[in-house]
């Protein structure tokens, strides 16, 4: 069964060339990020002398205010800000998707509990919950990565909840129950096959978010520090040289752009060959 | 008589709405033996459905099953442990919904659905369970099964769905099949060959049916026997002829004379029965049927005991028959009144 699905996934993926260039993409950030420190340049390595210069043979990207080279530092910045969007949407997507069928399925108490407690997360503004949590934990990636997440899953957990309990009326769902299916087996083989398409969507969209996001807690003190690179950090480091030296602000935003972009493609290739209605051509 | 297979005495069930409580079944019984194939007929509302989805304890809040008795095989089904429950439907009782279009998942392949069944309780493996899906797609008459069963449920039309819902339902050989309506979402022509699927099916198995419609040509086509149910109670019961030749209440008798006549003159006019189902929500005593009921006297104001009417195990909830067997049109010829 799923092995169709995921020849039908395959062809999505040849048939459309977005998906490829998308790929692409991906792999290549990857392959830079991964490999970043085959680059002579070092990222920390600060040259007065060499200050905002424009992107040329020297330095690829231009130099930043403090003379660093830019592109040494969106190598260095692709590592932390691929991994965090990546991982962050996986995280915030499963905590999200939980607790929003099982809020939509089961209903009643156990659903104005959770969403009462999604209701209280999302009304703290949620630097407050940052500036609290950056006393207590250590800043590392790893828990840059749990408490993005913290602060992302209560959209999908909604959108979740709302489709599963549409979902939970529909009469194969009854006829599950009729023949003799347990809430978890309906759960697994009918309500989330189904919510796949919006689950996809939620998630391709927490990329972008949870990249920006690391750059405001960066910023705060709590996650990478001070003179390493994030794609977010260098963005918001270019705020006040952007017309004197757009391509400070360009760089890093066409990365994140094109990431971002790139997962948006992908994310709608697996909807359409996820969905059979969508996916015979 | 025939061993029961299922029994239903008293059955009571209530919606609990915010107008009140609304009686959807208020005292329903009937048996089903072993190999029957039971007709329940009666309006939208009447309770059919509720009946067959509390059998099936498949009832929902707002619903609640107040009070009365089924048992499957001597067993009681109320109060049965989830568990139990689960290795019982399906596998024991197995049910077909009205609506074929939305029965099925539509991100799965028709031989997932069919196959998931098998594999739950026929503990099939995945290849055994595929295979045995061909075999029912070819049993309910779907052309190319081996192809088919790789589809998806937008690839079938209405009448091959209910096909497939019907093999679903059969996969794993029942003892009782309900079957809520299966044809009311069809055209004509596709409820006639599923009718014959399913009369012809029922020859291979001994599979009981009880089969939930408001069309009584349905019911003549297939039943042995039938109950007429009108405002969540049973009006009558008995054999398809004692039904249709043996009327024993007003309310069937007046389902009877709207439905349009073979032979009947040209342009003859059917006879509708004047006003509306009563309101549930605090019914009024007595026979339900009463302030629609060309017939009806001050007895009426009470609520009639089940009597016996003319043929074997026909029983009829109307006062008129009272003092002795008989059909409603001799009881009525005794009172002096002309059949209206």
């Amino acid at each position: 069964m799923n092995r169709s699905k995921w020849r039908n996934v395959g062809a999505e993926l040849m048939a459309n060339k977005a998906g490829i260039v998308a790929i692409l993409v991906l792999v290549v950030f990857a392959l830079a990020a991964a490999f970043a420190f085959l680059s002579s340049k070092d990222p920390n390595e600060m040259n007065v002398m060499e200050k905002l210069r424009h992107p040329g043979a020297a330095h690829w990207f231009g130099t930043d205010d403090y003379g660093r080279d830019y592109f040494a530092r969106a190598l260095y910045g692709g590592r932390v800000s691929l991994t965090v969007g990546f991982l962050a949407m996986i995280l915030s997507t499963g905590i999200g998707v939980t607790i929003g069928v099982i809020s939509g399925y089961f209903g009643g108490l156990i659903d104005s509990l959770l969403m009462r407690f999604v209701e209280i997360i999302m009304s703290i503004p949620s630097f407050l919950i940052l500036l609290l949590l950056s006393i207590y934990l250590k800043p590392s990636i790893g828990n840059l990565i749990v408490i993005i997440s913290l602060l992302m899953w209560m959209n999908i957990s909604r959108i979740v909840r709302a489709e599963t309990m549409s979902l939970k009326e529909r009469e194969y769902v009854l006829y599950a129950k009729a023949s003799g299916q347990s809430s978890f087996g309906i759960i697994g083989r009918h309500i989330l096959p189904n919510l796949v398409s919006v689950i996809i969507v939620s998630a391709t969209n927490n990329v972008a978010s949870a990249i920006m996001m690391e750059s405001s807690l960066s910023f705060l003190g709590f996650g990478v520090q001070a003179p390493n690179a994030t794609w977010g950090s260098m963005l918001n480091g270019a705020q006040g040289l952007m017309f004197s030296s757009p391509y400070l602000a360009i760089f890093p935003g066409l990365l994140i752009f094109l990431t971002v972009l790139s997962f948006n493609v992908l994310g709608d290739i697996l909807r359409v060959g996820f969905e059979p209605k969508l996916g015979k051509r | 008589m025939t061993e029961q297979l299922l029994t239903v005495d008293n059955l009571r069930v209530s919606f609990h709405t915010r107008a009140g409580e609304n009686q959807a079944v208020r005292s329903v019984s009937f048996r089903v033996g072993a190999g029957d194939t039971l007709g329940i007929v009666g309006e939208s509302g009447s309770g059919k459905s509720v009946t067959a989805k509390a059998i099936m304890d498949l009832i929902a809040a707002p619903g609640e099953v107040l009070g009365g008795e089924i048992r499957f095989r001597g067993e009681s089904l109320r109060g049965l442990p989830q568990k139990k429950w689960r290795q019982l439907r399906g596998n024991r009782i197995a049910m077909v919904f009205q609506d074929p279009m939305t029965s099925l998942n539509p991100v799965k392949t028709i031989g997932y659905q069919i196959a998931e069944v098998l594999r739950r309780h026929k503990g099939l493996g995945k290849e055994a369970a595929l295979k045995e899906s061909v075999n029912m797609l070819r049993k309910v008459g779907i052309n190319e099964p081996e192809r088919r069963v790789h589809q998806y449920p937008h690839e079938f039309s209405g009448g091959m769905r209910q096909r497939v819902m019907i093999a679903m339902a059969l996969s794993c050989d029942p003892e009782l099949l309900i079957a809520d309506e299966p044809t009311t979402a069809l055209d004509v022509t596709i409820q006639a060959q599923l009718l014959d699927l399913l009369t012809q099916l029922k020859q291979q198995s001994d599979t009981a049916i009880v089969l939930i419609t408001h069309d009584l040509g349905v019911v003549a086509k297939v039943c042995t026997r039938v109950v007429v149910m009108y405002a969540g109670m049973v009006m009558e019961e008995g054999t398809v002829e004692d039904i249709f030749y043996r009327t024993g209440h007003p309310y069937t008798q007046g389902l009877l004379r709207s439905l349009p006549q073979r032979g009947g003159a040209n342009r003859e006019r059917l006879v509708p029965i004047e006003g509306s189902p009563p309101d549930l929500i605090d019914p009024e005593p007595g026979c339900p049927f009463r302030e629609r009921c060309p017939y009806a006297f001050e007895k009426c104001g009470e609520l009639p005991p089940m009597l016996e009417t003319e043929g074997d195990g026909h029983r009829s909830l109307c006062w008129l028959l009272e003092g002795g067997k008989r059909t409603l049109a001799q009881a009525l010829e005794e009172r002096g009144e002309a059949a209206r």
